[in-house]
């Protein structure tokens, strides 16, 4: 085994086990903090794959951002009366249900995509493309893909409107 | 012996005494902040230890590490351990991306004064600044303490809101150097024009603005006066760390001045040319010099921080949250916009 | 994983290592004598008299809601930045009309007051 194999496998376990970790925690900060260190690791896969920038960006949006989200949403309930209320609510069959789904489309795609699905070893020129990842992110984005940028626009402001209006009515019951 | 094992030799030696000279660089700009602002509040400041209190540091760092070590009863102790090291890290990482020197020969060695050079290396920063908010969250969130919880929420807040502009300001100077590696935005800065302005990004037009931006929102991000608010001692006794004692107080401590540092780094890299500086000499001359260089210039920034502190008066939280969203992100989106317009203008 | 990386893992590594060392070998000189007013919070002597584990004001939520969306727009604006000398004025046109639907939002939840503190 190479060194990259080994590296991977360990971020593979770290991801996989702190995912375990993240649903079975009573305590909802610990839970984060274990989401946290899956996140990690899968930008560490992200570096593996020489994808830096999605690496850096993993960590910036989804550590830096979210998950300061969730950390402020725990405190903001309350702690003691949820510990000690069921953890399992009415959704769970619906839930399974959805992830069952998934599972399946999952197991879809890799049998029938077989091979295809596995991406082709990076060599010759395309080297050099790994090395300018963010660059050639840029040209992409902006060149190629730009509908769905102007488009993501439009939901950061749907986020927007939304945040500001679910707050406005908790700060209206607060007066 | 092999290449590898040479390399991974060079970048452990690199490593450890780049956090050696950081933690001696962090007992000394302690003594400098208390020298200075007791000179501009006209006291003596340490003056009994050592020559003009120059063995204070020490003293202050070996009564931190003998001080009793508390877990306070009620803490969660897993969090409230791990919170002082969550912080400490990624403080000092990020110095890892800062170009220090130019490559230096030493006979037939040759040194490059800079642990690695990333294709992402401002990326990296801020990928690794916006982890440090969990130091603070954390630790006051597990001391379990009004004081703290309050404090370590506070804080949180007004880093994230200053993240905004710090990131919005960094936008403008890429758009002149076209690369976000730090190591190549240094080595553009190099030359002058017209013979005497050195090519420094500060004297680039639009980007004033942006090291203002820079500068105010960093000064912001690390917790410093006139925004030190987590720990605004006449409301929330000492913020965050409230409960912490001994080395794990002091990694805080080291934290607060560490990420002073690495600012003061990062915004002498970005727009004062980095380790740019007259050069002469012999060939060993060349070598350091630009360290020297880049050394002073973090000492003038780190002067200018003991200078705000000994001058300016605190923000209160709402008139915070006002100047960093009311003032600083309007002004750096609008910063953007004009460069990219002068950018696109000179091209 | 790029070679450059190497050391960045190398120096976490030894920047974990250093304060773990300090508190475990300190550990051996320095006193401990915990009683019970010493672990008690600090509430300047008085003893608590809730759980500060409440609940605290939305305006937290908000101000963390607002920071992920203009940091995603952040995010968007590094690769358009390093790229602008290729992307050129169409580049331009287009970061235009992405930040004017977001200036749009941001002076909507102004007027709404969403950035006040009080």
């Amino acid at each position: 085994m190479t060194f990259d194999q080994i590296l991977f496998y360990c971020l593979a376990a770290i991801a996989i086990i702190s995912a375990l970790m993240v649903i079975t925690r009573r305590n909802p900060v610990h839970s984060a903090m274990f989401l946290i260190t899956t996140l990690f690791s899968v930008a560490g896969i992200y570096l593996q794959l020489h994808a830096e920038f999605l690496a850096a960006v993993q960590v910036i949006v989804y550590v830096g951002g979210i998950m300061v989200l969730f950390l402020f949403v725990i405190m903001l309930v309350n702690l003691e009366v949820v510990s000690t209320e069921r953890r399992f609510n009415k959704q769970w069959i619906i839930a399974l249900i959805a992830s069952a789904v998934l599972l399946v489309e999952f197991g879809y795609v890799i049998v029938r995509g077989g091979k295809s699905s596995l991406l082709p070893p990076v060599t010759g020129p395309a080297q050099d493309l790994t090395r300018k990842n963010s660059e050639q992110i840029g040209l992409m984005l902006y060149q190629n893909y730009m509908l769905p940028f102007e488009i993501a626009s439009l939901l950061l402001l749907v986020a927007i409107i939304g945040a500001v209006i679910l707050a406005k009515r908790r700060l209206a019951s607060d007066k | 012996m092999s290449e590898f094992s040479s390399f991974l030799l060079g970048t452990t030696i690199k490593c450890i005494v780049v956090i050696a000279v950081l933690i001696g660089a962090v007992a000394y700009t302690t003594w400098l902040e208390r020298k200075v602002v007791a000179h501009l509040q006209i006291r003596w400041g340490p003056s009994r230890v050592g020559w003009h209190g120059l063995l204070q540091p020490i003293a202050d760092v070996l009564k931190l590490l003998l001080k009793e070590d508390m877990t306070p009863g009620q803490a969660s102790k897993f969090l409230y351990v791990l919170a002082p090291l969550i912080a400490f890290v990624p403080a000092a990482l990020s110095i890892t991306v800062i170009p220090f020197g130019n490559v230096a020969h030493f006979g037939s060695q040759t040194v490059r004064f800079q642990i690695t050079d990333l294709n992402v290396g401002i990326l990296f920063i801020f990928a690794v600044t916006s982890v440090g908010v969990y130091g603070v969250a954390l630790g006051g969130w597990a001391s379990n303490n009004k004081y703290s919880l309050m404090g370590g929420l506070r804080s949180s807040a007004q880093m994230i809101s200053y993240e905004l502009s710090l990131g919005l300001s960094v936008v403008s100077v890429l758009l002149v150097t076209g690369t976000l590696s730090l190591g190549q935005i240094v080595d553009l800065q190099g030359g002058r024009w017209f013979g005497i302005i050195p090519k420094w990004n500060i004297f680039v037009f639009p980007l004033f603005i942006s090291f203002f931006t820079y500068f105010v929102s960093a000064i912001a991000e690390t917790n410093r006066l006139p925004f030190d608010l987590p720990e605004a001692e006449n409301e929330l006794v000492a913020g965050f760390h409230t409960e912490y004692s001994s080395m794990k107080f002091g990694m805080f401590f080291l934290t607060e001045y560490i990420n002073m540092i690495t600012v003061s780094a990062i915004a002498t890299t970005l727009f004062f040319g980095g380790w740019h500086g007259p050069t002469f000499g012999p060939l060993w001359l060349r070598g350091i010099l630009p360290l020297f260089w880049f050394v002073s210039k973090i000492v003038a920034f780190l002067l200018f921080y003991i200078w705000t502190r000994g001058t300016l008066p605190r923000f209160r939280y709402d008139q915070l949250m006002a100047f960093g969203w009311k003032f600083l992100v309007p002004l750096s989106l609008a910063n953007v916009v004009l460069t990219s317009l002068v950018v696109a203008w000179r091209a | 994983m790029p070679k450059n990386y190497i050391p960045i893992l190398m120096f976490m590594a030894l920047g974990c290592l250093f304060p773990l060392v300090t508190l475990a070998l300190l550990r051996l000189i320095r006193p401990s004598d915990p009683h019970k007013a010493k672990l008690s919070p600090y509430e300047c002597g008085v003893d608590p008299v809730y759980q500060p584990r409440e609940r605290y004001t939305v305006r937290y939520y908000i101000v963390a809601i607002l920071f992920v969306v203009f940091d995603v727009e952040t995010v968007f604006l590094f690769p358009w930045a390093i790229r602008y000398d290729v992307l050129g004025l169409f580049g331009l046109m287009e970061m235009l009309v992405f930040l004017g639907i977001l200036v749009v939002g941001f002076i909507w939840l102004w007027k709404q007051g969403a950035l006040e503190w009080v």
